[in-house]
């Protein structure tokens, strides 16, 4: 850490933006229910979702769900901040995590061998059997080179993302980070993914939020506990 | 041969989850790579599971993959000529 990095004169993080996937709604930061739709299966969901947002990018139909739902938390919080056409992109941090890893795209891709008679293991969902490929479907997307890592823990854990977090700004690595819990296992899932920026935002000509939240773990924790959603 | 390249494209679309493409989209004299519906690699090996899966040809040299899999009318060619009679 630099001498001018002391806590006294730190460049204070706010947590700008964020978007919850859960129980077939969509919220935001302005708490505004982005899409509601009560459809039966999370894959017709974030289909509909997809079709909603109109992305443009047809290799979201190629990804496992664990990914979907990544991407499409992580489109929301982009397009709204637009961080990614402001920041250095090898300045954009990723930090995930969940607690059911890629189990969700093991289990399919087991089912592609567990027959010997009948095995055909498929390429496109093997390649999809580790959790941080969630973070390299983002930065493709986006064209993110920042560092980035993937962590499982049993529940969302705050502390956890604080403190990586928060060392990836304080040692220079990061003038943006995205970061978030991106859960999912068959039907239960879960999304929160948010946008950590400093307040001077890299002197960029970027949008300014009205309400600058001040990141800490209770207010990660209160977000994500959010009872409206 | 026509119903087979009707065939296989639904199938390619089926098995690369290429949702926003129709079958008639799909030239069957169009490259399916690179240009065309801009496939990668992993649809490649895709490609070759198809071609074992549905129709039971193993590709024994990988170098044959660009001559059989250049469009679906090379696919639907190698399939009649190396189809097992039933």
């Amino acid at each position: 850490m630099n001498m001018d990095e002391s806590p006294g004169i730190k460049d204070p993080l706010f947590l700008t933006h964020w978007c919850m996937i859960r129980n077939n709604k969509v919220m935001s930061e302005s708490n505004a229910d982005i899409f509601h739709e009560n459809l039966s299966t999370f894959a017709d969901f974030i289909r509909a979702l997809y079709k909603k947002e109109n992305p443009g990018y047809p290799k979201f139909y190629k990804m496992d769900n664990l990914s979907k739902l990544g991407f499409m938390a992580s489109e929301i919080v982009l397009r709204n901040s637009r961080a990614a056409e402001f920041y250095n992109k090898e300045k954009i941090g990723v930090i995930l995590a969940n607690s059911s890893s890629s189990l969700d795209t093991d289990m399919e891709y087991q089912d592609t061998i567990r027959d010997k008679s009948d095995y055909f293991p498929s390429p496109a969902v093997f390649v999809y059997t580790l959790a941080n490929i969630v973070i390299g479907e983002i930065c493709i997307r986006n064209g993110i080179k920042g560092e980035n890592a993937f962590f499982i823990c049993e529940k969302f854990d705050p502390a956890l993302l604080h403190l990586h977090i928060s060392a990836m700004f304080d040692q220079g690595r990061a003038e943006a980070c995205i970061g978030g819990w991106v859960e999912l296992l068959k039907e239960r899932y879960d999304a929160f993914v948010f946008l950590v920026q400093k307040r001077s935002f890299s002197g960029q000509k970027m949008p300014v939020p009205e309400t600058l939240i001040p990141f800490n773990e209770e207010n990660l924790l209160n977000r994500y506990l959010n009872q409206s959603y | 041969m026509e119903e087979l390249i009707n065939k296989l494209k639904k199938e390619v679309i089926e098995q690369l989850n290429l949702e926003e493409i129709s079958a008639d989209d799909i030239d069957a004299d169009a490259p399916l790579f690179g240009e065309g519906l801009g496939l990668d690699s992993i649809d490649a090996l895709e490609l070759i599971v198809l071609l074992e899966k549905k129709y039971g040809i193993k590709i024994e040299d990988p170098k044959d993959g660009k001559k059989i899999f250049y469009s679906i009318r090379t696919m639907a060619q190698y399939i009649t000529d190396h189809k097992k009679p039933e």
